[in-house]
């Protein structure tokens, strides 16, 4: 499929992409909603929900993955009610690397959101109620047109920081082939074989070019937001 | 259509208590900054929830609906234009909300002169051209009344001087009420039908235009260093040596007033702010003077102020002056209620953005 790459590579890489990909999408809603509270509402707990939200920013990966277990592995409180009442579990499944790599970018994709709403500027939000739109209308037709640029750079970069997770995907969902072996999983195998360098270079090419491509789309996006911001 | 406000609201070391009807026409809500203006019109914008507020327009209850059902017209000092959409896109803002065709687009943006802008973003704009979108955009969103608070003060003297007719037009061809804050005593001048004056959160006096500006007590409470009053008159003919001649109805005289000239037709009635520094007063018709406007009046109302000034109102026959001079020269010509003069006006003296379109009754 990609040439140059052998089929366990190949697996490998589209394999991070969807992780990659349902990880950003489905903490978006949940990045927007923290993001939101974290900006525009003051509340008891506020500078808790800031701690629990950059956590997995400071936090030795490693230990982000095994608390992940400790909830959400089979015998975690939380994977162990999943699994009795919906037959679901992230142990050891693709999900539970998407589930890692969600809550390890979570912390870039808040930070990305807050730092556009709170470039919006309330007062704008005012008008468009005199204007006569509820506050859904407004957050639709105000708050989100405004912020939209940011919340792209957000999941851009969360994207790409999903890409290269590491340690808590591997403390939380192993190194399965085919089912949890994302791009830095796979070269971190391939190092531990003899002759796989080969290999495990082709990925890391393919890492950096993904990276790169990621921190240029967020860098764009973060400037339409200002020119959006300023009308022009 | 008649606004009626009733608040009381408790901030830290202030307290607004404030009970004020507005007529149809333009009701100026008229203070110094941190008087409680904003708070007044933030209240029946319903941007702001007083801890007691009973809001009537025409008898109907405003002041349990969120802003966005009051169905109210905000023009508010900063513009506030939407700056993610062009011009179009801002004043087809409320119809697109609504999901309805704009009503009377045409119309408001010729009105405003809005049709070169259409297609720019709000960054692209002057002061005044974003002034005048928000205007239209307020005014596209079928609103029952229309609140501007300082719509003017952001812009220079040439911006203001471009906005204030489009704001005439709309208090003289819109029925809706429009509450005007303002701290500019020539602008309340100028486009006010009513005036309404707060002080420290509480009314201190609300009136015709024409009483409040001429009336002695209060123009110091206005300012005394822009008090005058405004006298509506006729413009007869604009003559060869670039004076305009106005008629002034004073009763059943027509006295003539000459003016550098004015903008307008002959025919067209006009609303003149003469400040009362201005004005001299004589107790006989002057000869041989350089002066043009020498208009017969009657002392009505004398006010002798703490300092070394007096207020003098004026009654020409139905409409007023105020005229400004010391203390001793009141009390040398032993100027008291009744008593004739001669008002004295240089014609240089009235400026031209003192000049404005009268309210058509």
């Amino acid at each position: 499929m990609f040439d140059g790459l052998s089929p366990a590579e190949t697996q490998a890489l589209l394999l991070s992409l969807r992780v990659s990909f349902w990880a950003t999408l489905t903490s978006l809603p949940l990045g927007l909603l923290a993001a939101h509270a974290l900006a525009r509402w003051r509340f008891p707990g506020h500078g808790l929900l800031n701690l629990i939200v950059h956590l997995p920013l400071i936090l030795p990966p490693v230990v982000t993955g095994y608390l992940l277990l400790l909830s959400f592995g089979r015998q975690g409180w939380a994977g162990a009610a999943l699994w009795d009442w919906f037959g679901f579990t992230f142990a050891f499944r693709w999900t539970g690397a998407a589930l890692a790599a969600a809550v390890m970018a979570f912390p870039l994709l808040v930070r990305a959101i807050r730092l556009a709403l709170e470039a919006v500027d309330p007062r704008l939000e005012e008008a468009a109620a005199t204007l006569g739109a509820s506050r859904g209308m407004v957050y639709l037709t105000v708050t989100l047109p405004l912020i939209l640029p940011g919340l792209l750079a957000g999941a851009v970069l969360a994207f790409a920081k999903a890409m290269g997770e590491f340690g808590a995907t591997i403390t939380f969902v192993a190194n399965i082939p085919g089912e949890t072996q994302t791009l830095p999983t796979a070269i971190y195998s391939f190092l531990q074989v003899p002759g796989g360098d080969a290999g495990a270079l082709r990925l890391v090419l393919v890492s950096v070019a993904i990276a790169t491509l990621a921190l240029a789309l967020s860098e764009w996006l973060s400037r339409r937001i200002a020119a959006r911001i300023a009308g022009r | 259509m008649t606004l009626e406000i009733r608040l009381s609201h408790s901030l830290p070391g202030f307290r607004l208590e404030v009970d004020l009807t507005a007529p149809p026409g333009l009701t100026c809500l008229f203070g110094r900054s941190g008087s409680g203006k904003t708070t007044v019109i933030n209240a029946v914008a319903g941007l702001l929830r007083p801890d007691r507020a009973e809001i009537l327009l025409d008898n109907e209850p405003l002041h349990h609906l969120p802003p966005h059902r009051r169905r109210i017209g905000y023009v508010f000092q900063d513009a506030r234009l939407f700056p993610h959409l062009t011009v179009r896109g801002n004043l087809g803002y409320a119809a697109r909300i609504r999901r309805r065709r704009p009503p009377g687009f045409d119309r408001i943006v010729a009105l405003l002169g809005l049709a070169a802008l259409l297609d720019r973003r709000p960054g692209a704009l002057s002061g005044g051209e974003r002034q005048r979108v928000a205007i239209g955009r307020a005014l596209l969103s079928e609103p029952r009344l229309i609140l501007m608070d300082e719509p003017l003060a952001a812009l220079d003297e040439a911006r203001k001087a471009e906005i204030l007719p489009y704001i005439e037009t709309l208090r003289d061809e819109l029925a809706l009420p429009i509450l005007y804050v303002s701290h500019s005593l020539p602008e309340v001048a100028r486009l006010a039908t009513t005036i309404a004056v707060i002080e420290a959160g509480h009314l201190v006096a609300q009136g015709p235009a024409a009483d409040l500006l001429s009336d002695p007590q209060i123009a110091p409470v206005l300012g005394l260093g822009d008090a005058g009053a405004i006298l509506t008159a006729r413009i007869a003919a604009h003559e060869g040596d670039g004076l305009s001649r106005l008629e002034l109805a004073a009763g059943p005289l027509r006295l003539p007033l000459w003016l550098p000239r004015v903008l307008g037709a002959p025919g067209q009635t006009l609303r003149l702010r003469i400040a009362a520094q201005d004005v001299i007063l004589s107790l006989s018709r002057p000869e041989g003077l350089s002066a043009l406007n020498i208009l017969p009046a009657r002392v009505s109302a004398l006010h002798l102020g703490s300092g070394p000034g007096a207020l003098v109102r004026l009654d020409l026959g139905g409409q007023h002056l105020l005229a400004r001079v010391t203390r001793r020269s009141a009390e040398a010509l032993a100027l008291a209620p009744g008593q004739p003069v001669f008002a004295i006006v240089k014609s240089v003296a009235v400026a031209r953005d003192s000049v404005g379109h009268a309210v058509t009754p």
